[in-house]
């Protein structure tokens, strides 16, 4: 019986010629990755133990970007444990303040994780990294602590389901309408502790920032990992970023999938997931008029420079409603950069949008944008589980970076292309 | 073979964000994190859960965040077992990973209601329903997962671990 893209890569760095689905394995790991939230608790583990060096160093990377710039006192200590252990291990791959960004599209980025790698991540969107072709999955933090002793992790072998994905994309719908559309699909443990597989000549037509952006919400639906094959644009994408060449793993002809889903891209509409799941996907025509308080863009979902163009696109000498709150967060100072150089942070300003510095705050309540009870924000994160923004009475609404410019035009949840008025320029 | 505790039931997908919500995560404390402990969900969880106590759920318990505050919490306030219909795949290997055992039995569910007073044998895979005199049974614990919690989880595991 064949193997899975996913299955091929773990029986690999298990050292397997062949793994079933449900197997219990130790793979090597090429990445351990840790936050400002979790890595503490993995240090404190660590530092039990009698080991005085991790594993590699070169292949740990500890980013503070969940409550950074420091929110407060206590915030303060785990950044600051997490950068004196950072020093006296000698990691190569910490990023303080000003070279950091929300480590989901950061690691990418600065080239740490290629196709074909095992990574592991103290935090639930590291299935992110699928879009490269790699195997990576969320652990704990206790995983990690473990990963950064022996540099393997334990894993159940995921039996997998397939989606085909054919056509292309309409105007003004993007990568975050995909996941949605699929969570509403199958619901938020429809892919548990299996692999969401994307195959199809419709990837061919999604830009890396759409892959990334749907490998990112695999978890939401309950998936171990999400991954996509490797073509040319990821190649180009890894070769412009990355310093290793990194492995093409295919799935086998006869690979087995619990079930196959086709998706048509062309048929897929705008879709919001209402509160207070991921799963409660709408479109356009399904609900009334709903009144938005606060809009956020960014985060490891859609915090990278394709998303913010596409909301600039909309934004651009307009007015944000009267009374309602614009927050853009470009996910690292990369982005940020090439934002401000191509006028794109201009256009949010000009707008009445206040842009952060990178930092994953408002998205999980943390700071920068939190919610008051009975408030209603409009988001392009990847939660909208109670109090996810902050008060337990308060709501999310997720959607592309697309419709929330829209909506912080209109004020309330609104359709890009009503707005752009058919203009598809 | 735990002992007799009181059960803690709740619905669906109960997330890590109510389990333990976002604004305490700047503490790694365990007493701090235990006594916020289900507090967007059941306020009153944390003053009322003793030792022994059992949480009961149903789909997809544990769903979100990669937070090892959420099993560590629940750890923490001293419950032996965690019952769920099903479990999201994060919060599982945490709880195997911190020494929480915790099982899949839908028909537990159905049959215990909260208040009820349960035993637990993990090894057999048995839940007996002390109130209603009833037993469930389920999935022995993986060999593999059971020599984790038996060795107090993954950390102490690797302590014996000579590379595999
Ligand atoms: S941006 Fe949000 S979802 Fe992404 S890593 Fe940060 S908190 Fe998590």
């Amino acid at each position: 019986m064949g193997m899975t893209m996913t299955q091929k890569i773990l029986a690999a760095h298990a050292g397997l010629e062949a793994v079933t689905a449900g197997q219990l394995i130790w793979a090597d790991l090429d990445m351990v990755l840790g936050n400002d939230i979790t890595a503490p608790v993995a240090i404190e583990a660590f530092e039990k133990t009698r080991h005085k060096e991790v594993f590699d160093r070169d292949k740990i990377a500890l980013v503070p970007d969940h409550f950074t710039p420091n929110k407060d006192i206590k915030a303060a200590e785990n950044s600051l444990k997490l950068r004196n252990f950072a020093r006296q291990q000698a990691i190569t791959n910490y990023f303080e303040l000003g070279e950091m960004g929300i480590e989901h599209a950061l690691l990418p980025e600065k080239g740490l994780v290629v196709a074909g790698d095992v990574v592991i991540g103290a935090d639930s969107h590291t299935c992110t990294y699928g879009a490269l072709g790699a195997f990576s999955t969320g652990i704990g933090s206790t995983d990690m602590a473990a990963g950064m002793v022996t540099g393997k992790c334990w894993f159940r072998v995921p039996s997998a389901l397939r989606f085909n994905l054919t056509g292309r994309l309409k105007d003004f719908v993007s990568g975050k309408d995909v996941i949605l559309h699929i969570i509403k699909l199958i619901g938020v443990e429809g892919a548990r502790y299996q692999s969401m597989e994307f195959t199809g000549e419709g990837i061919g037509n999604l830009s890396m920032d759409d892959r990334f952006t749907i490998a990112n919400m695999a978890i939401e639906a309950g998936a171990k990992n999400g991954i996509f094959p490797v073509d040319g644009l990821t190649r180009a994408y890894i070769r412009d970023h990355g310093s290793r060449a990194g492995k093409v793993y295919e799935a086998d002809g006869d690979a087995l999938y619990e079930a196959v889903h086709e998706i048509v891209l062309d048929d897929i509409e705008p879709t919001i997931a209402f509160p207070h799941l991921p799963d409660k996907g709408r479109v356009f025509g399904e609900f009334g008029e709903i009144a938005i308080d606060q809009v956020v863009i960014g985060s490891c979902t859609n915090g990278r420079l394709g998303d913010l163009r596409a909301a600039a696109r909309i934004l651009k000498g307009r007015k944000i409603a009267r009374g309602l709150r614009l927050i853009v967060f470009p996910a690292t100072q990369k982005i940020y950069l090439d934002a401000m150089k191509e006028g794109l942070l201009e256009i949010f300003i000009e707008a009445g949008a206040v842009v952060s510095t990178p930092t994953c705050g408002p998205c999980l309540g943390g700071h920068m944008g939190v919610l008051a009870k009975g408030e209603r924000a409009l988001a392009t994160t990847n939660r909208n589980f109670v109090g996810r923004m902050g008060h337990p009475e308060s709501e999310v609404y997720l959607a592309s970076p697309e419709v929330a410019a829209a909506t912080a035009l209109a004020g309330v949840i609104a359709d890009p292309r009503k707005i752009m008025g058919g203009s598809h320029e | 073979m735990n002992k007799a505790g009181r059960v803690f039931k709740y619905g669906d997908n109960v997330d890590t964000d109510v389990i333990i919500p976002a604004r305490y995560l700047n503490t790694t404390d365990h007493k701090e994190l235990a006594s916020h402990c289900m507090e967007d969900l059941d306020e009153s969880f944390a003053r009322e859960v003793a030792p022994g106590d059992y949480i009961l759920a149903g789909s997809n318990f544990g769903s979100g965040s990669s937070r090892e505050h959420a099993p560590i919490a629940i750890k923490e306030s001293g419950v032996a077992v965690v019952i769920a219909r099903s479990f999201a795949r994060i919060f599982y290997r945490n709880a195997i990973n911190i020494g929480l055992p915790i099982m899949e039995c839908p028909e537990a569910y159905e049959g215990i209601e909260a208040e009820d007073r349960i035993r637990v044998d993990l090894t057999q895979g048995t839940i007996t329903n002390l109130t209603k005199g009833e037993v469930y049974q389920t999935h022995p614990f993986p060999e593999f997962m059971q020599a984790l919690i038996e060795a107090g989880g993954l950390m102490a595991y690797i302590k014996t671990w000579e590379g595999k």
